[in-house]
């Protein structure tokens, strides 16, 4: 009978309710992603034990003085990388498939990673002078003009989940087209940078690309989550959402800005990893139902833990030789996708 | 609590409503009395679903006013207007793995705020909203596994939720069985009956229109043909003008309301009552 668990503290003026197994699983996910960090930052070249690892990171001694640079320096910053940037993009795509009400919109199928990773490559391979703190406000921009584009001409009419997709996929091949124009006549230096960056991957990412990352993840990831509630109105369609008193217009924009805004910066930071924002919010409704409060932060803890392990497994699996993540993502989730596909088929 | 009732809960003038620049209701005067149960009837495509959606201002109106009480309704914010109307049009679709319990929870969304989530209040009147419809025992349950009258129960449990004194409904009964359409109908009249509910709804039967309906307004072509008691209403020259049906009005031997029975090709040629040989 208990199915939510109830904040009503009698001394302040908050009240809300959340899914029972919203705390255990998000609970587990933390420490199946600490798990799996700390494996993470052990494997390389040069192993490092969990438990050095996890001494490092706590600032005590070990036996041996390189760990402190190759944890602290080398590989945490980019495991922790991995974990915001699969969080960003699995917030974006719960947001995305909300406010679309179609399970299959994620930034990604719907061509907005695309518009992201566009801008992003034309940065680099145009104006590499320029300071890579820009790299994340410019991928919003191409998110955002294909967001805005795919709104206009597919949305607007009533959002069919096929029409929206196939409008999607159009603009993924044009994105994709004028981003491989840029790689072909590029400089090779900077090209090259582009391509691992295109592929999806956290190699090389460090302390500074976190520091740019973060306050977009908070900030939008914040937004979007205190507008859950939005979130569940829309669910119900946009008339029902109206007649409940929602500001639709304004809502969806809020909440399309803060999935873009998302989307945009965890690309620019770690490239287009595929199917993160497709399956995080698929999974997370597995766990905890769809009522947003509850699902956006354990979707996001998905995103992170499936992010973080593909990169540990893109390194473990042929080493020597490192996968980047973004081919790990895409290889587990291209058939999830397929696999949705038909399921809606035939529902 | 409104001390000074006014006798329309919802009015219209000069009501002009249309899609894309295609007019399907013109300059249309009504005014739906307050505590009683309206039922729009009309042939398909007249404009009774849009005209439900003009009252519950989900549609702007091209001209013309609607008035909630006495206000005009698009001086009023939109979640002023979701306190004192809830609006549930035709064939909601709610989210996979929904629960009962999490649906009608929505209901309250005109009365939360950013911090105030879920407030005593919201409780109570969720749990009020669940046993009225007969769906505490599926509360937990998720509405993909529920039947199409539970469901209908569940989404009228949500709009109940949300505590207002008027409900509109788009074709509550479309896609059910005979005896859901009986149990989600007569759930409106207690509601009506008990909570003094001002209750407006779409429907296509008409025999059960003119059961549960205190008022019958009937529509041709975007404009009223008729309004008025079921008796004055549902005549045979009202369901050929309307419906362009020929039929027979007699009385209900049950409710004591009028009946419409249509005549076809099939019956016409064969009017033999007790037929033997």
């Amino acid at each position: 009978m208990k199915q939510w668990l109830v904040v009503r503290p009698p001394q302040i003026p908050i009240s809300f309710h959340l899914d029972r197994r919203v705390p255990h699983i998000m609970v587990g996910l933390v420490l199946a992603t600490l798990v799996a960090m700390v494996l993470s930052v052990g494997q390389g070249e040069y192993p490092v034990p969990p438990l050095d690892v996890i001494k490092t990171i706590l600032g005590l001694e070990t036996s041996n003085p390189d760990f402190d640079f190759i944890v602290m320096t080398l590989r945490l910053p980019r495991t922790l990388v991995a974990w915001g940037v699969g969080m960003g993009l699995a917030i974006a795509g719960t947001i995305t498939q909300g406010i679309t009400r179609n399970p299959l919109a994620s930034p990604d199928i719907i061509g907005v990673s695309d518009g992201a990773s566009l801008t992003a490559v034309t940065l680099i391979v145009l104006y590499p002078e320029l300071p890579t703190a820009l790299i994340p406000l410019v991928a919003f921009g191409g998110a955002f003009t294909v967001a805005v584009l795919i709104y206009l001409l597919a949305w607007k009419g009533g959002s069919s989940s096929v029409r929206l997709i196939l409008v999607g996929v159009g603009f993924s091949l044009i994105a994709g087209a004028l981003t491989n124009l840029m790689v072909t006549f590029g400089n090779i230096y900077n090209v090259s940078q582009a391509l691992v960056w295109l592929a999806g991957s956290v190699y090389g990412r460090g302390w500074e690309q976190l520091g740019v990352f973060v306050p977009w993840l908070i900030g939008f990831g914040l937004l979007g989550w205190l507008m859950s509630r939005e979130l569940n109105a829309l669910q119900l369609g946009d008339e029902v959402a109206r007649s409940l008193g929602s500001r639709l217009e304004l809502q969806r924009s809020l909440l399309l800005l803060s999935g873009v805004a998302l989307a945009g910066s965890a690309i620019a930071t770690a490239g287009n990893l595929r199917f993160v924002g497709l399956m995080a919010p698929h999974l997370g409704r597995q766990l905890v139902g769809p009522s947003h409060e509850g699902l956006l932060p354990v979707a996001a803890l998905t995103g992170g833990f499936v992010v973080v392990v593909a990169d540990l497994l893109g390194r473990l699996l042929f080493a020597p030789i490192e996968l980047p993540c973004g081919i790990i993502t895409a290889i587990v989730g291209a058939p999830y996708f397929l696999y949705l596909l038909i399921r809606d088929r035939n529902s | 609590m409104i001390t000074d009732t006014p006798a329309y809960a919802l009015t219209t003038r000069k009501l002009t409503l249309a899609y894309e620049g295609k007019v399907v209701i013109e300059s249309l005067d009504l005014a739906i009395p307050t505590g009683q149960i309206t039922i729009l009837v009309g042939p398909n495509g007249c404009g009774k679903s849009t005209l439900l959606k003009g009252l519950g201002r989900l549609l702007k109106p091209k001209q013309g006013v609607v008035y909630l009480g006495s206000e005009s309704i698009a001086k009023l914010s939109t979640k002023a207007i979701a306190k004192r109307l809830g609006l549930l049009p035709q064939g909601p679709t709610a989210p996979e793995g929904l629960t009962v319990r999490d649906l009608v929870a929505q209901g309250r969304y005109p009365h939360q705020g950013w911090l105030q989530q879920w407030s005593k209040e919201d409780e109570q009147q969720v749990n009020w909203a669940l046993s009225i419809t007969q769906m505490i025992e599926f509360a937990h349950c998720a509405l993909d596994n529920l039947s199409g009258g539970q469901r209908q129960r569940a989404w009228i449990a949500m709009t109940l939720a949300q505590d207002t004194d008027i409900l509109l409904l788009d074709e509550p009964t479309t896609y059910l069985d005979l005896a859901h359409q009986i149990e989600v109908l007569d759930l409106l009249h207690d509601l009506n009956q008990q909570q003094g509910k001002t209750i407006v709804m779409v429907l296509h039967d008409l025999n059960l229109a003119c059961r549960f309906g205190d008022y019958l307004v009937a529509i041709k072509g975007g404009s009223i043909f008729d309004q008025g008691q079921p008796k004055q209403v549902m005549t045979e020259t009202m369901v050929q003008n309307v419906f362009g049906l020929e039929s027979r009005i007699i009385n209900d031997p049950v409710a004591n309301t009028p009946l419409c029975i249509p005549i076809s090709r099939r019956s016409s040629g064969t009017v033999r009552v007790g037929h033997q040989s």
